[in-house]
């Protein structure tokens, strides 16, 4: 008997479900292991981190706010990825965006109710612009976006630090790499007596307006028809270069939406680490959604309370953050293995020699 | 001033090179590999790590070599055993070495080694210009020439460099000739990923002997940048290396004469400077005949319906 | 004589196909063997078998009455079985050389290059052939790569030899080359599995026949026991042909003129060179070639999708030389492409998605930005009815049709907005008859309304049944004009490797 690998025919939901729901318990296995041999019990590690994330209205909240940013930048990768474009520039877009915002908020003299509007406007065309340059240079010269993308977030992180270092320093901030605070008028609403902001229904507001973009529109269409084979949309008559540049640069102002949000409704100042990798963690979100708008907003949920957790851990373990990083890989690893298991079946083959 | 200039580029680029090298063996059998920078990070500790613990450098470089082939190993078994999609796989790859490599590295953070020492080639080191930046260099520098040619050799002058080939152009092909196709694969990415894990170690073995975390700060971007631009051949990415250690040597020769411009437009150089190298490089494969692996980035299923 | 070959009840599934049930022949030492079938009948499915490609779910290989299994093309090969496949297995961008090289058994790691490269230039030479070692292979004729294939099986010393439709891209005389060269191979003692659909051919040179149809073994001749008439019916079986009639004379008017045409590809070489063809009102003109002869990059030029170097397009008057797809369009030029898979279809999109992916802005589909949902299946159900379309569930993904449905799905969306000219690359290549011949149907139709078809096709019986005038295509430039009521294969054949006719 031997056994043998084959394609399948479309598995059903529950499966593909069971399947991703197995991988992460996967990697979150694995992932004990590392912080085993690191020195930290893994078991009290995960009860930690359930324990500070959804264990009080405090950390619940918390969970929205880490979310937050989270949610728009999963929607942002994720445009990207129904062309089979790679958006992996996103922590860039969040920061240009967290400039454009901040400098509308310091510098404007705008007051409310337009300082908002203006700073929302600056983040959205400061994120596009970033990203534009990738999607132009790929329209024009099948420039690789991956990597353009990626080499222009360090650019955009030595930015920022050039402005708080620099030009936007706090006068009277001690010398300090931070900017001055925001007005009143350039804060979001928050609620509750938390750090829960307005910027939160501003994400699920984005997701809705996402999903009717790409889902009922006739440029939605247009993008999806791309994204599955670009060769046919040309015969189609569709213009495939203009579409992938709209495309990018929609898609860096969704994720500069996610700096200003960051900056408005919980930040209410520039400073290093606007973002700790949201922009990364954007792509599993948008991988492990498969699609789906609303997929993204329920994966940012979990992954927010990864990103509580993690945070804690760090204070009462002194774990790095980066070790959030490396749980990210795991859970893509064993997504992308489990991905194996719902396209493929291994199969027993009798031995019919001697039939 | 332009031998020591010529000096520092050759020290900046060389872990760019293996890097782009490993890069290189990755996508002639077909794979691309966005893990490099994860790779290099990994590469980095363990060689750290070991030559810490034992004393050797040489085990150090063992040690990356071991630990990148490993860890390579993964995105091998996901992209050519599993057909997984091989960007999100690198991605995957690039992330866990960065969080794997900030854990296990915090015990070493501010501990120092002694580096790898400069060896001057007989004759040659007395070439007036290039011989002391070339040939006063450490034996990594050294092994990094040697690697350069022998990649080239394998490719064009053996058997399994044109069955290696053969399969990252056309893997149906290959397998019709009776080429074991996916053990070339798996193959090819772990050992190109051992070779991006030396490029780490250099870093933290010569470049800057100790360890930091995130201290490869970009360079495997770089170096998966100069494989479009080095069009996969070996000598250009010699040269695409050292360009790049070029800029590098000049923007840290511009703040160590303290300009008034800030540091941090400075840092952007090297990334801003491979953007263009990479607009440009593609550019100009599109005008001849690529020289880009066919069957780059394609899963190959022997029962795909043809 | 005895046996070399043994295939016993083979059954082989994919997802949701039955590609190969029940299959059985057997191959005799020093044998032509020629497997016939229909486009579909699983005869490449069949061979993937035999060259360890695919594994059978069932059966059993015997080999010289031995048991055998190949897990790969590896054990295959090791046996002696060779096969030129109907899609080369060839890199482009290696050098003949390499290409050839890489085949070769034995190498050693550091291989003796120049000892090889004599070798494979006697081998060659043999075979009377002329092939530059150096020439990387995408510049050479496919007809040239062909012979490479078969040069790679007789430097591996393979026992049996299996050539899927070789034909397909020769003129009548290189296949008349090649049919030597087997006879001489047959002679040496080799087997040789000989696919093709061309009833002639099979005539000619076939010990034995046997005849595949949906996937099973129907029966084998002995050469003396098939003629032409037999083996037809056989291969068709009782399937149901739909009826259809060649429309009346066309009118002379013109509805397409190209003057003077280049194309160059990406490669900068011309595939299209001082190039001219003439259409009239309701005219099926076939364009006869070999495959590579610049036909594709004419359908391309026409429709918008290759850049035109020189020369002008002119649709009923009107210059579209420069035209994007988008307006060539709307200038009434409807495409079925030559890869129906890889430019045809949005794999992904659904069937009702598919159907409207070139009209998908026109007002019937939108609701100002938004798409009109109701209206897009609406005019699905129409189609699916219309063109007898098997769908699948609604929504569900349109790559999981049958080649032939997806055809279909194609030819629904051209004819959808009653274009006036039709551009049909090779429309029924890989469909079984029952579809085949419906796609004539639906050209013949189109021409009854006034509909003109540029029908392009490396299958002449196809051309000679459905033109009205035969245009022969040769390294990009046209050679002439035949009708195909009085025309003969030969002086086509000759045509097609450049002779201009007396």
């Amino acid at each position: 008997m031997i056994l043998r690998i084959e394609k399948r025919e479309q598995g059903s939901a529950l499966f593909r479900s069971l399947t991703t729901t197995a991988s992460l318990l996967c990697a979150l296995l694995f992932a004990g292991f590392l912080l085993f041999f690191a020195g930290v019990d893994p078991a009290a590690a995960y009860l930690e981190i359930l324990k500070e994330s959804l264990g009080s209205s405090y950390g619940l909240s918390e969970t929205l706010v880490k979310a937050t940013p989270l949610i728009i930048t999963g929607l942002a990768v994720s445009i990207a990825f129904r062309m089979q474009i790679w958006n992996i520039g996103a922590e860039g877009q969040i920061y240009m965006g967290a400039c454009g915002a901040t400098g509308v908020a310091l510098f404007s003299g705008l007051d409310s109710p337009l300082m908002l509007p203006a700073m929302f406007a600056a983040a959205f065309i400061a994120g596009g612009l970033w990203a534009a340059v990738a999607g132009l240079l790929r329209a024009l010269w099948q420039v690789n976006e991956v990597i353009v993308t990626l080499l222009m977030n360090y650019i955009a992180i030595l930015l920022t630090n050039y402005l708080i270092f620099g030009p936007w320093k706090n006068p009277d901030g001690y010398n300090f790499p931070l900017t001055a605070q925001f007005s009143d008028a350039a804060r979001l609403t928050e609620y509750f007596n938390t750090r829960l902001h307005s910027g939160f229904f501003l994400a699920l507001f984005c997701a809705l307006a996402v999903y009717l973009l790409m889902e009922r529109t006739i440029w939605g269409f247009q993008v999806k028809a791309i994204g599955s084979n670009p060769a046919a949309a040309r015969y189609a008559g569709m213009k495939t270069g203009l579409a992938i540049f709209l495309v990018l640069a929609l898609s860096g102002a969704i994720a500069g939406v996610a700096g200003f949000s960051e900056v408005a409704g919980l930040q209410h100042r520039l400073q290093h680490g606007i973002s700790p990798g949201y922009g990364y963690t954007a792509i599993i979100i948008a991988w492990l959604a498969r699609r789906s708008a609303l997929g993204v907003v329920i994966v940012s949920l979990l992954m927010g309370i990864l990103l509580v957790g993690g945070d804690s851990l760090q204070l009462s373990w002194q774990l790095p953050v980066a070790f959030a990083y490396a749980f990210q890989g795991l859970i893509l690893f064993f997504l992308l293995a489990s991905d194996f298991f719902i396209n493929f079946r291994l199969r027993r083959v009798k031995e019919t020699d001697d039939a | 001033m332009l031998e020591i200039l010529l000096d520092a580029t050759v020290r900046a680029g060389t872990p760019i090179l293996f890097a782009t090298l490993g890069a290189i063996i990755n996508e002639r059998a077909g794979i691309i590999n966005l893990g490099i920078e994860g790779l290099m990070l990994i590469g980095a500790l363990s060689g750290f790590a070991a030559t810490f613990a034992s004393g050797s450098l040489f085990l150090g470089v063992v040690a990356a070599f071991v630990a990148a082939f490993i860890a390579g190993s993964i995105h091998a078994l996901i992209c050519v055993q599993l057909r997984g999609n091989q960007i999100v796989s690198g991605l995957a790859l690039t992330l866990f070495g960065v969080g794997i490599t900030a854990l296990f590295g915090r015990g070493l953070v501010g501990q120092t080694i002694e580096g790898f020492e400069r060896h001057a080639v007989p004759l040659l080191a007395q070439l007036p210009l290039v011989g002391k930046a070339f040939f006063n260099q450490d034996w990594l520098i050294y092994f990094s020439f040697l690697l350069v040619i022998a990649i080239w050799f394998f490719l064009y002058h053996s058997r399994w460099g044109l069955n290696l080939r053969t399969v990252g152009e056309n893997p149906t092909a290959a397998d019709a000739c009776g080429i074991p196709v996916n053990l070339y694969r798996f193959l090819a990415v772990a050992c190109g990923s051992g070779f991006v894990g030396i490029g780490g170690a250099y870093l933290s073995l010569v470049y800057t002997p100790m360890w930091i975390e995130n201290m490869t700060a970009g360079r495997g971007w770089i170096a998966v940048a100069l494989v479009i631009f080095a069009s996969w051949s070996s000598f250009r990415a010699l040269g695409g290396a050292y360009l790049f250690g070029g800029v590098t040597a000049m923007q840290l020769r511009f703040q160590a004469m303290g300009t008034t411009v800030s540091v941090h437009i400075l840092q952007m150089l090297p990334y801003i400077f491979t953007i263009v190298v990479l607009v440009i490089s593609t550019l100009r494969l599109q005008k001849g005949a690529s020289q880009q692996p066919g069957n780059l980035g394609l899963p190959y299923d022997r029962e795909d319906r043809k | 004589m005895p046996n070399l070959l043994q295939l016993q009840h083979i059954r082989k599934t994919f997802p949701g196909v039955v590609a190969l049930d029940e299959v059985s022949f057997t191959i005799a030492a020093g044998e032509i063997h020629t497997l016939l079938g229909e486009n579909g009948a699983g005869k490449s499915t069949l061979m993937n078998v035999l060259t360890g490609f695919y594994a059978p779910d069932q059966g059993n290989i015997l080999l010289d009455d031995q048991p055998v299994r190949f897990a790969s093309p590896r054990e295959s090969l090791s046996q002696g079985i060779g096969m030129v496949y109907q899609h080369f297995m060839l890199v482009p961008a290696h050098s003949v050389l390499e290409n050839i090289l890489v085949a070769l058994q034995n190498v050693p790691l550091l291989f003796p290059r120049r000892q090889l490269r004599e070798k494979i230039a006697q081998t060659i030479a043999d075979f009377g052939l002329e092939l530059d070692l150096d020439s990387p292979v995408w510049k050479l004729s496919i007809g040239a790569q062909q012979w490479i294939e078969l040069i790679k099986l007789l430097m591996r010393d393979c026992r049996l030899l299996i050539l899927d439709e070789p034909t397909a891209v020769l003129t009548p005389q290189e296949a008349a080359k090649l049919f030597k060269v087997l006879a001489k191979l047959k002679q040496q003692g080799k087997s040789i599995i000989f696919i093709s659909h061309k009833m002639r051919e099979v005539m000619e040179i076939s010990d034995r026949v046997t005849i595949l149809k949906k996937g099973r073994s129907v029966t084998t001749l002995e050469s003396g026991e098939f003629d032409q008439n037999r083996l037809a019916a056989l291969m068709i079986g009782n399937d149901r042909i739909p009826e259809w009639q060649k429309s009346l004379p066309f009118s002379d008017e013109l509805v397409l003129e190209i003057e003077n045409l280049a194309v160059r590809n990406d490669r900068g070489l011309a595939d299209l060179d001082n190039f001219s063809l003439q259409l009239k009102k309701g005219e099926i003109l076939g364009i006869a070639g070999i495959a590579g002869n610049g036909q594709k990059a004419l359908a391309e030029a026409l429709t918008g999708l290759a850049r035109v170097d020189s020369g002008k397009v002119l649709a009923a008057g009107a210059d579209i030389t420069r035209s994007c797809a988008r307006s060539s369009y709307i200038a009434g030029i409807a495409h079925i492409p030559e890869d129906r898979k890889a430019i045809g279809i949005a794999p992904d999109l659904s069937l009702d998605e598919n159907l409207i992916l070139k009209s998908f802005r026109s007002a019937r589909f939108r609701n100002g930005f938004f798409q009109s949902r109701r209206a897009i299946r609406q005019n699905a159900q129409e189609k699916i009815e219309q063109f007898a379309i098997k769908a699948g569930p609604s929504g569900s993904p349109v790559r999981l049709l049958s080649g032939g449905n997806i055809q279909k799905v194609i030819i629904a969306r051209e004819l959808s907005e009653r274009p006036q000219v039709l551009v049909a690359l090779y429309p029924t290549r890989g469909l079984d008859i029952g579809s085949a011949e419906y796609v004539h149907k639906v050209i013949a139709e189109g021409a009854g309304d006034g509909m003109s078809t540029i029908l392009i096709s490396e299958d002449l019986d196809e051309l000679y049944k459905i033109s009205d005038r035969i245009a022969v295509i040769f390294r990009g430039q046209l050679v002439g004009y035949v009708d195909p009521a009085t025309a003969s294969r030969e002086q086509i054949g000759l045509m097609m490797s450049g002779e201009v006719p007396a």
